[in-house]
């Protein structure tokens, strides 16, 4: 940025309130199979200094897109076809590369969903936070180096001398997101995107994250777009909510009139996904009962001392942060990872410790559904495959009565035969999901191990794969070991809840009695920690646990 | 930017238009194949309708004495004859049957055996892909050609024995291509939803994991074939690959080479057609590595 840019910028100086970005009539357009598509329809937005804007909608809304058009950006395969970007007097659109390069970093930052993914592992934090400062020639390297630092502490970063000269691998998820929110403040930019920044966290590091964000934005006056699909994170962030779908704006106002008075029907079924809940009821005997597992992954030991009991029937829920040992449990049960002490017992019967020693009778009455339903389906096999080779191998069914078995696995999951000669790359997440599930149904197993099945999905679609699973589960009489990170999607799916952290089990129950007071620590944590639809509930949490408000 | 939670890059999508059937979509992707791609198409097809063809098209036997060593070109003998009085032009088309179907059935080979001990590496690891990779690793210490030329000359020069061992030679290559790719593969959660389910390791071998790794290989065939193809002529060029009197084009360039000295081009003719055959494999492995490893042009 040349030097007389830099004196228009404190020359007049900018009064919190005036008009910062104004897009308008916003038309981009995506190109797939050769062809260009409308993915942002005729959007138009205003954002006053110093206010944060919310961006809510599922994935393929266009929030991220018009995040990034906001800064007159299109990503590769993308064009932006009509419209205008205004950013403090200048056409963004008309200015050209150059231009819009001394504006980003400088004027315009952007904090992108995985951290990790977006920073360098081969430099030291603190080299690419000062990096758009020193390359701009805003600030000699030290100036920007102490800046940094001083950042770095207001983000309750710990250590924050030293902190910078670590490298992106030495750090937590939860530091790095605030190391890249401190590179997006370092040239105390005008405006800030934000898109997702908390959404691969867990909510306990989330907390964090977000009450450093929010407080930083504060300080500075700084303008921000906040994206994301979480209804109860932007409420806490954002001063104006928009709603967006299949790129078109579906509703606008100020967050504190939108979740108490929501107008279209679209955001009212937003609303209302939170509220699915399942009644509890106790189980009989049970079918699988883990006796105090030890689990390790070479010397390192993973699981201490783990015992859990699933009632035929009934779902129990696993819950913990990532790193608790949640899904390493899932692996020792499933025999992937032998334990190291300790028994499991299955109907009655001792479990043999690896896969190898389990006969295939044994296999077929434990099954799996993953996380990721991109992963957990063969791209080169089609949906007929996938499902009919585990009733041919198990069943033993083949020609008409295998096909009859598929329909029937579809039926059950609310697909239709029009998916039989798919491949999983034409199906939409949500699909892909029911097919996981379809397979595991397929050879009628007794417990299925669901290991966060819904927190890939966008919500409205997460609460359609809960809806099914519960009402597989009173058609079938299957049990569920239902790990997640999300409290949400415990109270609606769970019976009984246990809670794991550091690889032991801190409190276990019916759902009943662990949701109720008294909470033991940690799950004490773990609940207040997850963020509820009230625009004042992170200030009032963060005032409770005695953080100041004021670094 | 906001990044996909699984890393899926490595695996190509499957084809989105499936419905069609595979020849017509084969075909569209050839109508807007680049002018290289075509060239390299046509040249290949050539080689092999004159590779199958040989008898029919030749007009002369491949080892028949028509007239006096060294006949120029024109008149009966379009390419003239070689140092024993044989039909060049015969010799050339022969050749191409030899040269080819030898390099191929190399480097089929050479792809069983790296394709299949690369997939088992990858899907059993532990120390059976420790021993596998240890091996692998021993023998590309040593240089082809040499150890080829070693081996040659302690089991005799045959055909049998060519292809075997250059066969062995180049499947260390293809087995640590098959490793890495089939690594990526391994690790996803529908290997592992196969594994519960029972599946054996040959199933999970052929089924789940060579269809997702499959564009690679084949991009690896093409090359390799020119590699294997290189070092058969140039094996038969030191005189130890296909034996005299059958025709091949590396063998061809020595026994001709001394025409060189007089400004006769004919010893080039052979080497030609190794090059443009190269060329050609080369422009048809980069079409395809584009079109499947989802690569577009920067603009």
């Amino acid at each position: 940025m040349s030097v007389s840019e830099r004196t228009d910028r404190t020359g007049p100086s900018p009064r919190a309130g005036d008009t910062l970005l104004e897009v308008k009539d916003l038309c981009i357009e995506g190109q797939s199979d050769e062809r260009w598509q409308p993915i942002v329809k005729n959007v138009g937005l205003t954002l006053r200094r110093g206010e944060v804007l919310g961006l809510i909608g599922e994935s393929g809304a266009g929030k991220s897109t018009i995040g990034l058009a906001a800064m007159g950006y299109a990503r590769p395969g993308c064009r932006i076809t009509a419209g205008s970007i205004r950013f403090d007097g200048m056409d963004l659109l008309a200015i050209g590369e150059a231009k819009r390069r001394e504006i980003w970093g400088t004027r315009i930052a952007y904090v992108a969903q995985s951290a990790a993914a977006s920073f360098n592992p081969a430099h030291k934090l603190i080299d690419q936070c000062v990096e758009s400062s020193v390359g701009h020639r805003l600030s000699g390297e030290d100036e920007a180096k102490r800046t940094t630092v001083d950042l770095f502490r207001r983000l309750r970063l710990p250590d924050a001398e030293n902190f910078g000269y670590r490298y992106p691998h030495q750090v937590s998820g939860g530091q790095l997101q605030r190391a890249m929110t401190a590179m997006a403040m370092a040239c105390r930019p005008d405006l800030i995107i934000f898109d997702e920044p908390t959404t691969a966290l867990d909510v306990t590091t989330q907390i964090e994250v977000l009450a450093a964000i929010k407080n930083l934005v504060r300080q500075f006056q700084t303008a921000a777009i906040y994206i994301s699909h979480d209804l109860a994170v932007v409420a806490q962030m954002a001063d104006r909510v928009m709603v967006l779908r299949y790129g078109e704006l579906v509703e606008e106002a100020t967050t504190r009139e939108m979740l108490s008075n929501p107008q279209q029907a679209y955001t009212k079924s937003l609303w209302a996904v939170r509220s699915l809940r399942k009644e509890e009821e106790p189980g009989h005997d049970q079918i699988l009962r883990v006796d105090a597992v030890d689990a390790a992954y070479g010397v390192l030991k993973v699981l201490h001392g783990v015992s859990i009991q699933v009632p035929r029937g009934r779902t129990v829920a696993v819950v913990g942060e990532s790193g608790s040992g949640k899904s390493t449990l899932a692996r020792v049960i499933t025999g992937l990872l032998p334990p190291v002490a300790g028994s499991i017992v299955f109907d009655g019967k001792p479990l043999a410790r690896g896969l190898k020693e389990r006969g295939k009778k044994l296999l077929q009455r434990i099954q799996m559904i993953y996380q990721m339903p991109d992963t957990a389906l063969n791209p080169r096999r089609r949906v007929r495959d996938i499902l009919g080779r585990p009733i041919e191998l198990h069943l033993g069914l083949t020609g008409a009565a295998r096909h009859q078995r598929i329909l029937e696995l579809l039926e059950m999951t609310e697909l239709d035969e029009r998916f039989l000669e798919r491949f999983p790359s034409e199906l939409s997440g949500g699909q892909k999901q029911r097919v996981c599930i379809a397979r595991a149904l397929a050879i009628n197993p007794e417990l299925i191990i669901c290991d966060e099945v819904t927190s890939a999905l966008d919500q409205l679609v997460a609460e359609e794969i809960l809806k099914l699973l519960l009402r597989l589960q009173k058609e079938l009489g299957v049990s569920y070991l239902y790990i997640t990170h999300d409290l949400a999607t415990v109270k609606a799916i769970a019976d009984e809840i246990v809670v794991m952290h550091q690889g032991r089990v801190v409190q276990s129950g019916s759902k009943s009695q662990v949701l109720t007071p008294p909470h033991h620590a940690y799950t004490e944590l773990l609940l207040s920690s997850v963020p509820e639809m009230d625009p004042d509930w992170l200030d009032s949490l963060l005032a409770r646990r005695g953080f100041a408000a004021a670094t | 930017m906001s990044v996909e939670p699984a890393d899926l890059s490595t695996i190509p999508s499957a084809p989105a238009r499936a419905h069609g059937g595979l020849l017509p979509a084969a075909w569209h992707a050839l109508k807007r194949a680049p002018p290289t791609a075509w060239f390299g198409i046509i040249v290949i097809s050539i080689y092999i309708l004159v590779a199958l063809l040989a008898p029919l098209i030749a007009p002369y036997g491949e080892a028949e004495i028509v007239s006096g060593a060294y006949e120029p070109w024109g008149g009966d003998y379009l390419l003239g004859t070689d140092q024993l009085g044989r039909d060049l032009l015969s010799r050339l088309i022969y050749g191409a049957r030899n040269t080819i179907g030898i390099a191929v059935m190399t480097t089929a080979l050479s792809f069983t055996i790296g394709g299949l001990l690369g997939l088992l590496a990858a899907i059993l690891g532990g120390w059976t892909d420790q021993l596998l990779a240890r091996a692998v690793d021993i023998l590309m210490a040593i240089p082809q050609l040499i150890f080829a030329l070693m081996l040659l000359s302690i089991f005799g020069s045959s055909v049998t024995n060519l292809i075997l061992i250059i066969a062995v030679l180049d499947s260390t290559r293809v087995f640590r291509l098959t490793r890495a790719v089939a690594m990526n593969v391994v690790v996803l959660d529908f290997v592992e939803a196969a594994r519960l389910q029972g599946e054996k390791l040959g199933w999970i071998m052929t089924r789940e994991i060579l269809p997702n790794i499959l564009p690679p290989l084949v991009a690896e065939f093409g090359l390799r074939f020119c590699f294997v193809f290189l070092t058969i002529a140039a094996l038969s060029f030191l005189g130890l690959g296909i034996q005299p009197p059958t025709a091949d084009w590396g063998s061809m360039v020595r026994e001709n080479a001394t025409l060189i000295n007089y400004g006769d081009v004919t010893p080039l003719l052979p080497a030609g057609a190794i090059a443009l055959l190269t060329v050609a494999v080369n422009f048809v492995v980069d079409w395809f590595l584009h079109k499947t490893s989802g690569l577009r042009d920067e603009r």
